[in-house]
Formats: C-alpha cells, structure tokens, sequence
C-alpha cells in the first residue's frame, strides 16, 4: 500500500512538473496566460510530492519490506538499522528518487523565497526547473521505479554491497546530489535569465546561494569520497583520477569558477555571457557525472552502479538540456549587452584569471577522462591514468596559487601591482624561504611537491591579508568566508605536497612476534585473531606502534563478507598532530609459514587534505550564511561608484 | 572582433561528447587486454622445473626452429583443468607446447599433471608472476603461439576448447 501510494506521488509530482513546463511555455509565447498563475502552487505541491515519495521508500526500507523488489534486492533483514535507512538512497533507484525529491523542494524553495528577480524570470526559472524535473521524473517512472513489487516476496533479501556498508559512504552519494540538484538550480535561473533578457547582477545575486550551496555539497562530498577511498581501498593513495573521481570533480571546477564570476556580475555588472556559460556548464558537468557513474562506460571502482539502458536514458537528458541550453545560448546571448569594463590588473581581473585556469583544468580533465574513449573508437585501447593527470593539472594549480596570492589583495575595476609592493616582496620571501627549508629536509622531494610547500606557505599569509586595514565586527561574513576558504585550499594543499613529497612506506610479511619498522616508528604484530561482525567476519591484526616511547594499538581488518560474497580491508590508521600512521593486513603470506602480509605507511600531514577541504566548504557555508541573512542592508551594487 | 559561430562552439562540442558517450554505449565492452609484446621476440627468461621430473624453461628453449604452443597455467585455476584434455588433443596432432606455472608449488603441480595429464614438453616455475608480466599476460589460462624464432605470434585469452585446436594447429601451421 505504501509503495502504491509512493508511486502514485511520483506521477502526479510529474504532472505538476509537466504543468509548470506548458505553463512557461505559454508565457514565453504570449507573455501572459491563464496557466501562468499556476506555476509557483505547482512547484509547492510537485515538492511535497517529492518529498512524500521518498519518505514512502525510505519506511518501505525502515521496515525492509521485501515485497518491494528495490528492498529485495538492496537490503537484508540482518542489516544494522543506520544501513537499512541508508539503503534507501544507497542504490540506483533510491538515489534517484533522492535527487528528484531534493531538486523538487529547491523549487519550491525558489518560488516561496526568491524576491530579487523579476516575475517573469522567476516563471521562467521555474519552469526550466519544472521541465528538469519532468526528465527525471520520466526516468524515474519509465526506467528505473523504486517501487517497483517483487511477488512473491524473498524470505531474507540480498543485502547491500559492503564496500557501501559505510557510514561515511551513507552520506557521499546525497551529498554530491545536493551540489548537483544546486547547480541545476543555477542552470534554470541563468536559462530563465536569458530567456527574459535580464542577465544581470539580480539574476548574479538570486543564483549566487544556489551556487554557494551546491559548492559546499560537492567540496564535503568529493573529501568524503577521497577519504572513504583513502581507508576503505587499502591502496594508500587519496586521489586516483579515477574516471568517477573525476566526474565529481568536473562540476566543482566549473560550480567554483562560476560562484567568483557570479560574485564579479553581482558586484560589478561584469562577465555576463561568461557567468551565464559556466552556470550552463557546471550542470551539464554533473549530468554527465552521473552518466558516467551509472552508464559504466568507462572503468571505475564505482563499477557497482552500472547499469547501460539507464546510461542511455541520462545520456538523452543531458544532451536534451545542454543541447536546448546551448542553443538558447547562442540565439540569445547576443542581445546580453556587454558589460561594465575593467582593467587586466583589478580584482576582476584576478578572477577571470581564476576562471581561465580552472576552465583549463576542467578541460585537461574532461580531455582525460574522455580519452580512452575517443582512443577506443580508433581502435586503440588506452587507460589515462595519474601520470597524465597529475602532469597536466599540477602545473596549472600552480599558476592558480598564484593567481591567489595576488588577486585577493586587489582593488575592483582598476590597480596597480604597485600598490601591493610590499606584500608581492613578502611573498617571494615566504615561497623562497618555503622552498628552501623544504629542500633542506628532503632533497628529492621533487618540484611540485617543493613548490606545493612554498605555496601554501605563501598562501596560509596570503588569505588572512583581506581582512587587513578593515574593522573585523564591520567586515561582511563573505569577506571571512573568502578568507576561510582561501585559506583551507593552502592547508589542503600542503596536505597534499606533504603526502607526496615526505611518505615512506614498507611491503612485508610478519609473523606473529615480528616487527617491521616505518618512518621512525616500530611495528610490532602480535597476533592474528578472527572476528565476526554484524554480516561479516574479519581477521583482525593486533599489532602495536612505537616512536619515541609511546606505543599505540593498531588493528587493521581484512573483512570477508556473505551477502553479497566480497572482501575488503579496513586500514588501521593511527592519526597523530603531524600525520598518519596507515596500517593494512591482508592474506595469509602464499608460503603457507604463518606470516601475514603487512604493509605500513607513514604519511606526514595528510589529514591537512581533509582538513583544509573541511575548511573550504565552512568557508563557503559561513558565506551562504552571511548572503542569506543580510538583506536589510542596501545591495553593494553601487559600492565602486563614487 | 566578431565571431559569430563562436556561440555554437558549446553546442558542437556537447554534440562531440554525446556521439562519443554514445558510441560507448553501443559499442560492447571487449574486456579482454592484449598482450602489447605480440610481434616480438620472447623476452629473456630462465625458470626453475615447475615440479620434480620436468625439464626447465627458458626462453632459449624456444625458437629453436620450430614453432611451440607456450601455455600459462596453474594448478589452482579451474579453467586450466578444463583445457586439459585440449591440450592433450593439441599434443596427440603433434604439437609442442612448453608450460609456465603460475604462483604454484611443486606438489600442486605434480598432482595436477597426475590427474589431469602432462602434455608439455618443459614446464618452468613463475612462482613471482614475473615472466607473465613480460609476456604481457593478465591471467591465467593463455596461450602463445611462438613462431621457429622465438617471435610472440598469437595470444589466446581464456581457455582453450575443442573449437579453438584446429585454429592453434592452423597458426602453428602457417608460421613455418
């Protein structure tokens, strides 16, 4: 009866999206309509549906009722109760529904808050929402329905993938929706920009929050997966573009170049086409994420999610609303006036220089990402894999450091580098002596990682400096989001430096008894005991760490899992102020004379990755916070007109 | 400067990108990955006898003027003791084939030839997987065709079966 019910939810929240769509449609040919009024209760009702449906899967799943083939198939009566709520949205299907409840509440959020722009862009905003909808409502009914009944129903159910078994892989796949739906936001309100002709900073300053949103969303999403990817894999590594990898990445490239071009447009009435181009990209960059997650065409770890039919269903919305969006753009964009002029060295031009260079690591990783499929369709069978990347990319974050170093401290509209004289001196000074002592304390450490170093150190000053000369209780809480955020990307990238230029790591097989030394610190295995978890049974290193005196337990897993069969590691990671001790066990050694593979990292500072990522987006929610409660206080338009 | 169709640039390239997305999507996946070594010659290799009472293996032994089978095995994969009749098949029309064992143990090994039959003319052991690697194989079981100089002719992924002798003895054929 739930499920009936869910389902019939869905079909009438489609037909409120179908309504909102016409009723768009109507207004763009006649400028008015009788089923114009109708809109904005749509987007109310079309939300509450959602909302509704998805409340229905998740009970469904809450009370693993097995009759419902999606539950069958996804959860299993032994299941530990966080993973049964969790497998609601922990599956193709439910995810779905997930996105679609969320992208109908942002419209109905839209409708009941946005004040800024005009009536009729609002309509048409809603509408391009309502027509987004539509799709994935369509697909959702037609291609993969979560309500779907299985009868008659399985005594047990299949269980959920245990590399998902997760409670930090519970909250990845919503949070990156999240950014997603929020960048389909800005996607319709740039499209209902266009169409009504009113680019400009109104439309910057009502898509601004949507923009910041669904940034935020994606920076914890994407450090979530880096890090359920760091202990969960047992490689060691934190970041190995792969091609899923890659496609949560693309959007936040794009989400971020457009959240600084849309703080351009919304202060200065500048970068209009620009803004409005990105904002159309940043969608059609998660689309294609979520095509390339679930089409499989391309190999991944995210492997468990394939799925080609509803691949080709993506595929068609996307290139359905990119295509339409990218026409729309070229037809219309030429009546977008041009706007306010700027001076190369300004903070405007600052950000465009931001924007360019990460237009240019978004483009070397789409290029990456897309390659072996190009090379596929040739006749030629190519992975692209880190050495290509990181080859590409570094270098280009490098400039982009840079560009951090010096746009921050600048004026709007025009300045001169001479101005900044004595912070540009003190920053050569910092990247120097950055680069010195981290060539002192490891002379092979390599270029980047030397130059990752000087950088952040240059860069954890640099942030700060915005805030100087200016009375901090008086100071917008934007300025300090910036500040934050900046400075998070200099923690995050010496996390990253450090981790690639100061790792040592050791491969071997202990007895029980043994040691096995790493970076200083002394390993000792103990024993070996087996374990046995909720759905699960693992064998368990008791091992103990020791530098200095002080001795810590590790216990890393090597878990063998029933339903569904599969094994995975859990890493024993000891984290101390200045890194992590990253501890894994895996089989029996081959020989059969009772030692264990071990292997043993020492990864100085890595923790800073997450950290500073963690800062990025509290930098970014300490912004949101501050655009959405400060209304009162006259719009900074003008602030540069003297 | 105007440039008009400049605007259209995103479209195309969406049109690109979908083709190509698409094109993906059609075409089946070939799982299988090629060995990048055919054409050329054996890599160096000398391997310990697999198991007491086999000859060892190195790749001198090969391309002595007469074109081999060389198959990678081992004696816990079960598909390996599927084409063991095949190979027996392949050795019964007069083929040679020389052997690898993969990450295997001397008594394994002699088990499996006792139960399975021994139709390699030298079994070498590659208990670290290091030769595979040279040659370019990904798993166990393969087949190469090794031509009368030692030049990597045809890879064979996956087990040999009864419709796959007469193609081998075809290849062997042909070389020479």
């Amino acid at each position: 009866m739930i499920a009936e019910a869910g389902l019939a939810a869905l079909w009438l929240a489609a037909s409120m999206a179908l309504l909102q769509l016409i009723a768009g449609l109507t207004l763009l040919r006649d400028g008015a309509g009788q089923l114009v009024p109708l809109i904005k209760p749509a987007a109310y009702v079309q939300g509450a549906l959602s909302t509704f449906a998805f409340f229905a899967l998740m009970w469904l799943f809450y009370d693993t009722d097995l009759s419902v083939l999606l539950v069958a198939n996804n959860s299993h009566i032994d299941k530990p109760l966080i993973f049964k709520l969790a497998g609601t949205w922990g599956n193709h299907e439910g995810s779905m529904l997930l996105w679609v409840a969320v992208l109908s509440v942002s419209g109905a959020a839209i409708a009941f808050f946005e004040k800024r722009i005009d009536t009729k862009t609002l309509y048409a905003t809603l509408s391009v929402q309502g027509f987004i909808a539509l799709g994935f409502f369509a697909f959702l009914l037609f291609a993969s329905n979560p309500f779907e009944r299985l009868l008659p129903a399985p005594i047990e159910g299949a269980g959920l993938n245990p590399l998902l078994q997760d409670v930090g892989l519970a909250f990845h796949p919503p949070t990156l929706y999240m950014g997603y739906v929020g960048l389909s936001v800005a996607f319709s309100f740039a499209v209902g920009a266009l169409l009504t002709n009113q680019v400009g900073p109104a439309f910057a300053r009502a898509m601004r929050p949507w923009v910041l949103a669904a940034w935020i969303f994606l920076t914890i999403g994407i450090a979530a997966g880096s890090y359920w990817a760091y202990y969960e894999l047992g490689w060691g590594g934190w970041w190995f573009w792969d091609p899923v990898e890659n496609a949560s990445l693309m959007p936040w490239l794009a989400a971020t170049a457009l959240l600084h071009s849309a703080s351009v447009l919304a202060t200065r009435n500048a970068l209009r086409a620009w803004t409005i181009m990105l904002a159309l990209v940043a969608f059609a960059m998660s689309m294609a994420g979520t095509f390339l997650v679930r089409s499989g065409i391309l190999t991944s770890v995210h492997a468990f999610a394939v799925d080609p039919e509803r691949g080709a269903f993506i595929l068609a919305l996307m290139l359905m609303y990119t295509g339409i969006a990218f026409v729309i753009f070229a037809l219309r964009i030429g009546s977008v006036k041009q706007g306010e002029p700027f001076q190369l060295v300004s903070r405007e031009g600052g950000i465009v220089a931001n924007n360019i260079l990460l237009s240019v690591i978004l483009a070397v990783v789409l290029i990456g990402t897309l390659y072996p499929l190009a090379a596929e369709a040739m006749g030629d069978k190519i992975s692209v894999g880190p050495p290509y990347f990181n080859k590409a990319t570094v270098p280009v974050m490098v400039l982009l450091m840079l560009a951090l170093l010096i746009g921050p401290m600048l004026r709007w509209r025009r300045d001169e580098l001479i101005r900044i004289r004595y912070w540009l001196i003190g920053a050569a000074a910092i990247l120097l002596l950055g680069a010195i002592v981290a060539w002192q304390l490891a002379p092979d450490i390599g270029l980047f990682p030397l130059l990752g170093i000087a950088f952040s150190l240059a860069l954890a000053v640099a942030a700060w400096l915005p805030l100087r000369g200016r009375k901090l209780l008086r100071t917008p809480l934007p300025v300090f989001g910036m500040v934050i955020a900046h400075f998070g990307i200099a923690v995050s990238v010496f996390g990253m430096a450090a981790e690639s230029g100061f790792s040592s790591e050791t491969l071997t097989a202990l007895a029980p008894g043994e040691n096995a030394k790493v970076a200083g610190w002394e390993v000792k295995l103990n024993d070996v005991n087996p374990i046995a978890g909720d759905n699960w049974v693992a064998v368990e290193g008791d091992m103990i760490a020791a530098k200095n005196g002080n001795q810590f337990a590790l216990h890393p897993q090597s878990r063998h899992f029933f339903t569904p069969p599969m094994q995975t590691s859990e890493a024993a990671l000891l984290t101390r102020w200045n890194g992590q001790l990253y501890a894994v066990i895996a089989q029996p050694d081959q020989e059969g004379d009772g030692r264990w593979q071990v292997r043993l990292w020492w990864k100085p500072f890595v923790t800073f990755i997450w950290y500073g990522a963690l800062l990025i987006a509290f930098g970014g929610a300490i912004s949101l916070f501050g655009r959405m409660f400060r209304r009162t206080k006259k719009p900074t338009r003008n602030r540069w007109q003297s | 400067m105007k440039l008009p169709w400049l605007l259209w640039a995103p479209l195309a390239v969406t049109a690109c990108i979908g083709g190509l997305a698409a094109y993906g999507l059609v075409v089946p996946k070939d799982e299988q990955v090629r060995s990048a070594m055919i054409g050329q010659k054996l890599p160096e290799f000398a391997l310990p006898p697999a198991t007491q009472g086999v000859l060892p293996l190195s790749n001198t032994d090969m391309g002595d003027g007469k074109p081999r089978l060389l198959n990678i095995f081992a004696s816990w994969c079960i598909p390996c003791k599927a084409e063991a009749p095949h190979l027996e098949a392949l050795k019964a029309a007069g083929v040679e084939i020389d052997g690898i064992a993969i990450r295997d143990r001397p008594e394994d090994v002699a088990a499996f030839l006792d139960e399975f039959g021994n139709p390699y003319r030298r079994i070498g052991s590659d208990s670290e997987m290091a030769v595979q690697l040279k040659l370019g194989s990904s798993g166990v079981p393969e087949t190469y065709v090794i031509g009368a100089d030692g030049t990597i002719l045809f890879q064979h992924i996956g087990d040999i079966r009864a419709e796959h002798v007469p193609m081998l003895i075809e290849k062997l054929k042909s070389t020479t």
